[in-house]
């Protein structure tokens, strides 16, 4: 993560956490948590980013995505050190359940870069398992290249996009 | 039908080959460089009800001629002679003096609401019919359908390949940012018009194929919120899901030649391998057992092999296996990345998208890997499908920072245009010659 998308997302999550009542669009701060699904829609707080317990210290200040090189689905140094953020912050805050949504840019073909964000989703669920979280609190969905979060057609927008976002949500599910 | 016509061809030509030194004729394999000019008036209006489609379907005879880059049209301004009877006795020298080298005239009646389209063939060279003529009845909102059955047994007659215009492709129609799409599937004749959506756009849906009988779609849907396979009927637009494996999201379906059977994609664990679903009995096989990814399956028309990607070697490439799995070979060499291999209806080459160098490119081998052929180049080529006579690829494009389009070109490589659509489209998937 450059500096700039820091300070904008520290700026997005300021906004958010001055607002009492978040729409539920920007819960995740990018992340498609349910899109498309048909499930039921959980409100809460995300909290203020300067209490540790809150998901908006997850997001903000451990950082709730890595990114991954072209191709790759390796974790980077940066990104295995936000890893272990989360997975310290998910063993103290045993009540959340996360989603990990793996991205892949657009320069790939469509199937392919769904496997792709598959196998990336993969390598986090993997390492926060391997870091001590509980399988069970872990679900991967692979959205390929269908949600960028940044859309120009340019390598700084495609290194944003190759993600594994890391979405936070109450309670543990079955 | 296709028999027929085949029939109907065959005989066309052994008469016209003993009569004329020089029988009116493409051969499209030789390439054709210099399109063959033609002439189509207006159709002959055999009653009241007919007049209002007597110019329509020669438009449309005329703009799918016209489109394969094969054919130039004569305008009707030029013309001469005036068709004013379907038996009429053919003036050569007027057609002649406006170089037009084939004619089709047509006639349409009404009544109530059945179409009645007939046409004949000229060879205006040699200065004689071709075959017998041919009529077509059929409901009137379906005239346009009319005019591309006439526009494929014209191709066929000239050529002697298959037509395609009388089919449908299946796509995916796009709209809202690019950051939050909405993508819905939608139906269209092969020329882009009577588009139909056929969901609502509350899914994300990808990737659709169309299956070999043309009366069911299978695509990728996330209404669970995870990929999963639907199967749609295309006349209800009744979908379900299918080939449910727990744990896994599944994706990339295609349907086996005899529309019994699917293959697909299954990712669960960091691998993706291809399984195998009989759609009538739910059972369900694994195919590849690879901690790579294997996805972009596709079948022989023989039904005896798989075409698929992997990048089992480290980047994406083509494999050939048996149907039912077991050794897959390496086809794919060339410089880049390989993807979306798709069988030809013919059997002999395999179409692909291929990035190499920060471009995409859409392109031709033989099903052994040999005599790749790129046939375009662009910022974002992907998605090959084939006509159903396998002359002609469909593809989606995306210009950079532009939106996605549909485009065609001939597996020659030449006439490449944009199907005309009004709005973003991807992931087109040619579906059969209607019946």
């Amino acid at each position: 993560m450059n500096l700039t998308t820091k300070s904008l997302l520290l700026l997005a999550g300021l906004a958010l956490a001055a607002c009492n009542n978040p729409r539920p669009g920007m819960f995740g701060g990018g992340g498609t948590d349910g899109f498309g699904g048909e499930s039921s829609i959980t409100t809460g707080s995300l909290g203020d980013p300067s209490d540790p317990r809150s998901i908006a210290h997850f997001q903000q200040r451990i950082g709730d995505r890595v990114f991954f090189a072209d191709d790759s689905s390796d974790l980077t140094p940066e990104g295995r050190s936000v890893l272990t953020g989360q997975a310290a912050w998910l063993r103290t805050n045993p009540q959340f359940a996360v989603l990990i949504e793996g991205h892949a840019d657009e320069r790939g073909t469509r199937e392919y870069n769904v496997a792709l964000g598959a196998r990336r989703a993969d390598t986090v669920q993997r390492f926060l398992i391997a870091e001590g979280v509980a399988a069970n609190r872990l679900r991967t969905v692979s959205y390929g290249k269908e949600r960028p979060v940044e859309a120009c057609a340019e390598p700084r927008c495609w290194n944003v996009n190759r993600r594994a976002v890391t979405v936070v949500s109450g309670g543990v599910s079955g | 039908m296709t028999r027929f016509f085949t029939a109907l061809m065959a005989a066309c030509f052994a008469l016209v080959a003993t009569a004329s030194a020089q029988p009116l004729r493409l051969q499209i394999t030789e390439g054709v460089i210099e399109p063959m000019p033609f002439a189509v008036p207006a159709f002959v209006p055999e009653d009241g009800g007919g007049s209002q489609y007597a110019e329509a379907l020669s438009r449309v005879v005329a703009a799918n001629l016209s489109s394969t880059g094969l054919f130039r049209e004569v305008p009707p301004a030029a013309h001469i002679a005036r068709i004013t009877s379907f038996g009429t006795n053919i003036s050569y020298p007027d057609w002649r003096a406006v170089n037009a080298q084939a004619l089709i005239v047509g006639a349409v009646a009404a009544s109530g609401n059945t179409l009645t389209v007939k046409f004949r063939l000229f060879d205006v060279v040699s200065g004689q019919q071709m075959g017998q003529g041919l009529q077509f009845a059929g409901s009137t909102q379906d005239w346009r359908r009319m005019a591309h059955k006439v526009s494929d047994a014209v191709y066929s007659q000239i050529t002697g390949e298959g037509g395609y215009f009388d089919s449908r492709v299946v796509f995916v129609a796009e709209s809202g940012p690019r950051t939050n799409r909405v993508k819905r599937l939608a139906i269209m004749d092969q020329d882009g018009e009577n588009i139909r959506t056929l969901t609502d756009g509350r899914s994300l849906v990808i990737a659709p194929r169309v299956s070999p009988a043309g009366d069911r779609a299978v695509y990728t849907t996330y209404q669970t919120g995870s990929p999963r396979i639907a199967l749609m009927d295309l006349r209800s637009g009744q979908a379900q899901l299918v080939g449910e494996i727990p744990g896994a999201m599944t994706f990339s379906p295609r349907f086996s030649p005899d529309g019994r059977a699917l293959v697909f994609s299954a990712a669960m664990g960091g691998t993706t391998d291809l399984f195998r679903l009989e759609l009538g009995t739910g059972q369900m096989v694994r195919l590849t057992n690879s901690p790579a990814i294997a996805t972009a399956p596709s079948f022989s028309p023989d039904g005896r092999s798989l075409t698929f990607e992997s990048d089992r070697s480290g980047t994406s490439q083509i494999y050939v296996m048996p149907a039912n799995g077991g050794n897959a070979q390496r086809i794919s060499f060339g410089q880049g990345r390989y993807s979306t291999p798709v069988w030809s209806p013919r059997g002999d080459m395999i179409a692909f998208t291929k990035s190499h160098a920060g471009r995409f490119h859409i392109g031709v081998m033989r099903s052994d890997g040999s005599e790749e052929r790129l046939l375009t180049a662009s910022f974002l080529d992907e998605g090959p499908t084939w006509a159903p006579n396998g002359r002609v690829i469909m593809f989606a494009r995306e210009a950079q920072g532009g939106d996605p389009a549909l485009y065609a070109v001939d597996i020659s490589g030449r006439n490449l245009r944009r199907v005309p659509l009004s709005s973003p489209a991807s992931d087109p998937a040619w579906g059969p010659l209607l019946p």
